[in-house]
C-alpha cells in the first residue's frame, strides 16, 4: 500500500479539515470552554456535530451501525484534532473504547455502540494506576461475585472520566499484580455504585479523572471479551490509542510548525523580518523534517495496524516516540521563536506547547516507547 | 499466476543459475565491488562470471531501455529484481558513476547519439566515469567555480582545476563542468564529456582522516575538449551554457541516492546488533541505541513515503535535499554509536578481526556524509527557501 491518502482519503482530508478549523477552531472551541471554567472540558454539542459527520463511529464495524473505517482514516480525523486542538472525547471514545467493544459479545455491543455512533454518549478508558504509564501491571482487582464481579482499586489519567456514561476498566481476575495473563476488561456504567471520580483539570485545559472503585458490583454482562483473556483486546486497544495519538501529535506538531514559520515572515528586529536570519532557518529546516519524518511513520504505523500485520505494535510505539519527539520540538521552538508574545495567555502558541505536554504523557511517553522498542528488537 | 509473479518466478530462477556462490556474500573491501573500465582486473572468476551474465541479460542497468544495454524493465519489475537480488544477498554486478549519475542526466536530456554510444559503453562497463564538480572554493556553492573553457571554433581549450573528483585517478572518462561564459553566473556553465587519457590531465589523490582515498584533486592544462565526437553525438550535455540544468537534475539524483531513500542498511535500527556485538550494554548507551532505532525506523518508513510519491508525481521537488540532510546526519550517529558499542576493538586500524580497521575507517568517513553532495547546511537554506518560504533565504 502506498504510503500516501487514497482518493477517499484525501477527501476526507479535506472534509476534516474543513470542519475542524470552522467548528473546532481554538477560540470557538478550546478557548471558549476553558474560559467558561467548563466542568466537563469539551462542548457536547460538537460532539453531535461529530457523529453528524460520521466521524464518531467511523472504526465501528458496519454490521454494528458503524463506518467500518479503518485507523488511517481516524488518523486523519486526529490529525485536524490536533491541528487545532479541538477539545473532544474522539480518541477517548471513538478509538481507544471503540476497539475494545469490537471485542464485545452481541449485547455488549447492542448496549453501548448505538449511544457513541449518535454522538449521544461518552466513553472513557480506565488503564494507568500511577502517574506514568505502566499497562504491564494492573492491581485493580475484580473478585467473582454471585454471577457477577466486584471491583475494587484505583485508576489514573481517566480522560473526561467523569463526563463519560461508561468506561472500559483493565482489572486483574486471578494472578500476580505484573502476570501477562489475568486481566479482564469491564464496561463499567456511569452509575455503577462504589465508584467515584476526583476529576482535575490538567495542563491543557481538559479534564481527567482519579477514579475509586470501592467494591463496585459489576453483572456478568459487563465483561468486554473473555474472562481472564483481556490482555489481547487491551493491547488492540493501546495500539489503535497509540497510533492515535502519534497522529495527533503530528497534528499538534504542524499547527505549532506553521504558525511558527508564519510568524518568522512577519516580526521584524534589527530592521529585518526575522526570518532572514540564517540561525532561525536552520531551525526552522530542521523543525520541518523531523515532523515529515514523523508524519510518514504514523502512516506506516496505522497502515500495518489496519492490516493485521505483526509489526504494528513495534511500529506504534516507533511513531509515538518519533511524535513525541518531533511534537516536542515543534512546540519548544515555537515558543521561544515567538519570544516574549510566545509567552502570553492571548496568543495560541503556547497553548500547543500544553496539549503537547499532555498528549506525550498519554499512553506512554517516548521514554517508554523507545524501551518498548529495544525490548521488542531484543535488547 | 500474474505477469509480475511470473517474472518473479523466472528472474529467481535466473539468479540462482547464474550468480555464482562467492557473490552471495557482503561485500568486505573496495577488491569486492566491479567498477569496469578500460583498465579494469576481476578480482576472480566469479566476479567476472557474475558481471557477464548480468551484462548479456541487460541487469547491469535493468531499468533502462534495450536499446541502450538495459533490459527494459518497468519499475515493478526493476523493483522485483532488487528484491530477488537482496533476498539472496547478491553482490551488485557493477557499480559505477556512470549508471548512477551520467546514464540518468543521459536519459533525460542526451541526444539519440550519445544515448547509443555513452549508454552502451556505461552498461558494458567499458568505461569508468568520473564526476567533475567540485573546485577548491567552490564546495557547495557550486556556481562560482572557475575552470574556464575557451571557444576555439570545433573545441575548446579548457584549464582550471577540480578537487574530491572521486576516483579520478581510476577513471577513463569524466563529465565536468566548465565555464564558458565569464559574465553569467548561472547560465554561463556547460556540462562537458572528455576522456581523461587526452593531454593535459593529470589527478592526485587526496589521503582521508579515514587513511583511505577514493578523492583525487584533478588538473587539466589546456585540455582540449571537441564539440563534437560524431553525428548526433556532441562533446557536452544539454545546451552550451546551461550545463547547470543538467547539473541540477544530477545533484536531485545524487542526493536521493545518498539520502539511501531506498533503504538499505545505512539507515537500519542497529540497538539488536550492537548487542551481539558488544554484550551487556549500558544503561545510557541502549538508551542512546533506543532512541536512534526510534528514529532510523521512522526515517526508514520517510523513505518509502517519498518513494511513493515521487512514482505519481506527488510530494515537493526540494524534499530530496531533506532526505538527503535527515538521512546522512542520521548515519554520522549511527556510526558514533556504532564505535561506542563497539569499544577498544573498534579501535583498531589494522586487524584481521576488524577487517582492516572498517568500523574506524567506516566512522570516519560517514563524516563526509554531511559535506559531499551539498552540505547539509546547504541542505536547510533550501528547505528553508524551497519550502518554507522564508524571506531571503
Amino acid at each position: 500500500m502506498p504510503l500516501y491518502y487514497d482518493d477517499d482519503q484525501a477527501m476526507l482530508a479535506e472534509t476534516a479539515q474543513a470542519f475542524m478549523s470552522e467548528e473546532g477552531a481554538i477560540a470557538k472551541q478550546l478557548r471558549h470552554w476553558r474560559d467558561r471554567d467548563c466542568k466537563d472540558g469539551f462542548g457536547h454539542g460538537l460532539w453531535k456535530q461529530f457523529a453528524e459527520m460520521g466521524f464518531t463511529g467511523m472504526l465501528v464495524d458496519e454490521d454494528d451501525g458503524g463506518l467500518g473505517m479503518g485507523h488511517v482514516e481516524a488518523g486523519i480525523v486526529l490529525e485536524n484534532i490536533g491541528r487545532n486542538l479541538t477539545p473532544s472525547p474522539f480518541l477517548s471514545s471513538s478509538v481507544l473504547a471503540a476497539t475494545a467493544l469490537k471485542h464485545g459479545s452481541d449485547d455488549v455491543r447492542g448496549r453501548w455502540l448505538p449511544g457513541l455512533i449518535e454522538g449521544e454518549k461518552v466513553y472513557s478508558v480506565a488503564i494507568d494506576e500511577g502517574a506514568k504509564h505502566r499497562p504491564e501491571t494492573i492491581a485493580c482487582k475484580a473478585e467473582k461475585s454471585g454471577n457477577g464481579f466486584r471491583l475494587s482499586g484505583k485508576k489514573d489519567f481517566v480522560v473526561y472520566g467523569a463526563s463519560s456514561e461508561m468506561i472500559v476498566v483493565a482489572a486483574r481476575t486471578s494472578g500476580d499484580d505484573s502476570d501477562s495473563d489475568g486481566i479482564t476488561l469491564f464496561a463499567v456504567p456511569q452509575d455503577a455504585s462504589g465508584m467515584s471520580h476526583d476529576s482535575v483539570r490538567l495542563v491543557d485545559s481538559s479534564m481527567a479523572s482519579h477514579v475509586t472503585f470501592d467494591g463496585v458490583e459489576l453483572d456478568g454482562d459487563a465483561v468486554i471479551g473473555e474472562v481472564d483473556g483481556g490482555r489481547d483486546v487491551l493491547n488492540a486497544m493501546l495500539m489503535a490509542g497509540r497510533v492515535g495519538a502519534a497522529a495527533e501529535g503530528v497534528g499538534v506538531a504542524s499547527g505549532a510548525m506553521d504558525m511558527t514559520v508564519d510568524y518568522l515572515k512577519q516580526r521584524k528586529q534589527f530592521g529585518k523580518l526575522i526570518g532572514e536570519f540564517q540561525a532561525l532557518q536552520h531551525r526552522a529546516a530542521h523543525l520541518y523534517s523531523e515532523v515529515e519524518i514523523a508524519r510518514a511513520v504514523t502512516i506506516k504505523a496505522a497502515q500495518l495496524l489496519d492490516g493485521g500485520s505483526e509489526k504494528a505494535d513495534l511500529m506504534a510505539s516507533v511513531a509515538k516516540a518519533k511524535v513525541a519527539k518531533a511534537a516536542g520540538l515543534a512546540v519548544k521552538e515555537g515558543v521561544q521563536m515567538h519570544g516574549g508574545i510566545g509567552m502570553t495567555d492571548e496568543y495560541d502558541i503556547g497553548l500547543y506547547m500544553k496539549r503537547d505536554r499532555a498528549l506525550q504523557e498519554f499512553l506512554g511517553d517516548m521514554y517508554y516507547h523507545a524501551g518498548r522498542v529495544a525490548e521488542m528488537s531484543g535488547y | 499466476m500474474s505477469d509480475l509473479e511470473a517474472f518473479r518466478a523466472e528472474t529467481r530462477e535466473w539468479l540462482e543459475a547464474n550468480c555464482p556462490p562467492e557473490m552471495r556474500q557482503p561485500v568486505r573491501d573496495e577488491q569486492d565491488i566491479y567498477w569496469g573500465g578500460r583498465n579494469a582486473t576481476f578480482k576472480n572468476d566469479a566476479q567476472k562470471a557474475w558481471f557477464e551474465a548480468c551484462r548479456d541479460k541487460g541487469y547491469t542497468v535493468p531499468e533502462w531501455p534495450k536499446e541502450y544495454g538495459g533490459a527494459g524493465l518497468s519499475p515493478a519489475e526493476g523493483k522485483i529484481l532488487r528484491q530477488e537480488m537482496s533476498r539472496m544477498g547478491a553482490r551488485p554486478p557493477l557499480s559505477s558513476f556512470g549508471i548512477w549519475m551520467l546514464g540518468p542526466a543521459l536519459l533525460h536530456f542526451g541526444t539519440e547519439g550519445q544515448k547509443k554510444r555513452f549508454l552502451n559503453e556505461i552498461a558494458a562497463g567499458e568505461i569508468r566515469w568520473c564526476q567533475g564538480y567540485s573546485e577548491p572554493g567552490s564546495g557547495s556553492d557550486l556556481v562560482s567555480m572557475q575552470t574556464y573553457g575557451e571557444d576555439k571554433g570545433d573545441h575548446w581549450v579548457v584549464n582550471g582545476q577540480k578537487i574530491w573528483t572521486s576516483y579520478a585517478d581510476e577513471a577513463d572518462w569524466i563529465f565536468c563542468l566548465v565555464r564558458t561564459d565569464k559574465q553569467n553566473k548561472y547560465q554561463g556553465i556547460t556540462f562537458m564529456l572528455f576522456d581523461m587519457a587526452g593531454s593535459g590531465v593529470t589527478t592526485k589523490p587526496i589521503k582521508l582522516i579515514s587513511g583511505n582515498s577514493p578523492f583525487c584533486e584533478t588538473f587539466f592544462d589546456d585540455v582540449s575538449v571537441p564539440k563534437s565526437y560524431g553525428e548526433d553525438c556532441p562533446g557536452y550535455v544539454g545546451e552550451i551554457n546551461r550545463g547547470w540544468d543538467v547539473a541540477k537534475y544530477l545533484l536531485g539524483h545524487e542526493r536521493e541516492m545518498i539520502s539511501g531513500a531506498g533503504g538499505g542498511d545505512r539507515t537500519a535500527a542497529i540497538g539488536a546488533a550492537m548487542k551481539r556485538n558488544a554484550g551487556e550494554l549500558d544503561a545510557v548507551l541502549r538508551a542512546e541505541l533506543a532512541m536512534f532505532d526510534v528514529d532510523a525506523l521512522a526515517y526508514t518508513a520517510m523513505g518509502e513515503k517519498f518513494l511513493d510519491e515521487m512514482k505519481v508525481g506527488k510530494g515537493h521537488p526540494a524534499q530530496p535535499n531533506m532526505m538527503k540532510y535527515a538521512g546522512t546526519e542520521l548515519n554520522k550517529r549511527r556510526h558514533e554509536l556504532m564505535m561506542a558499542a563497539g569499544g577498544s576493538r573498534a579501535l583498531e586500524w589494522e586487524s584481521d578481526e576488524t577487517s582492516g580497521g572498517k568500523p574506524a575507517r567506516n566512522w570516519l568517513r560517514t563524516k563526509a556524509n554531511s559535506i559531499e553532495g551539498g552540505t547539509s547546511e546547504v541542505m536547510l537554506n533550501v528547505i528553508s527557501k524551497r519550502i518554507l518560504d522564508l524571506p531571503g533565504a
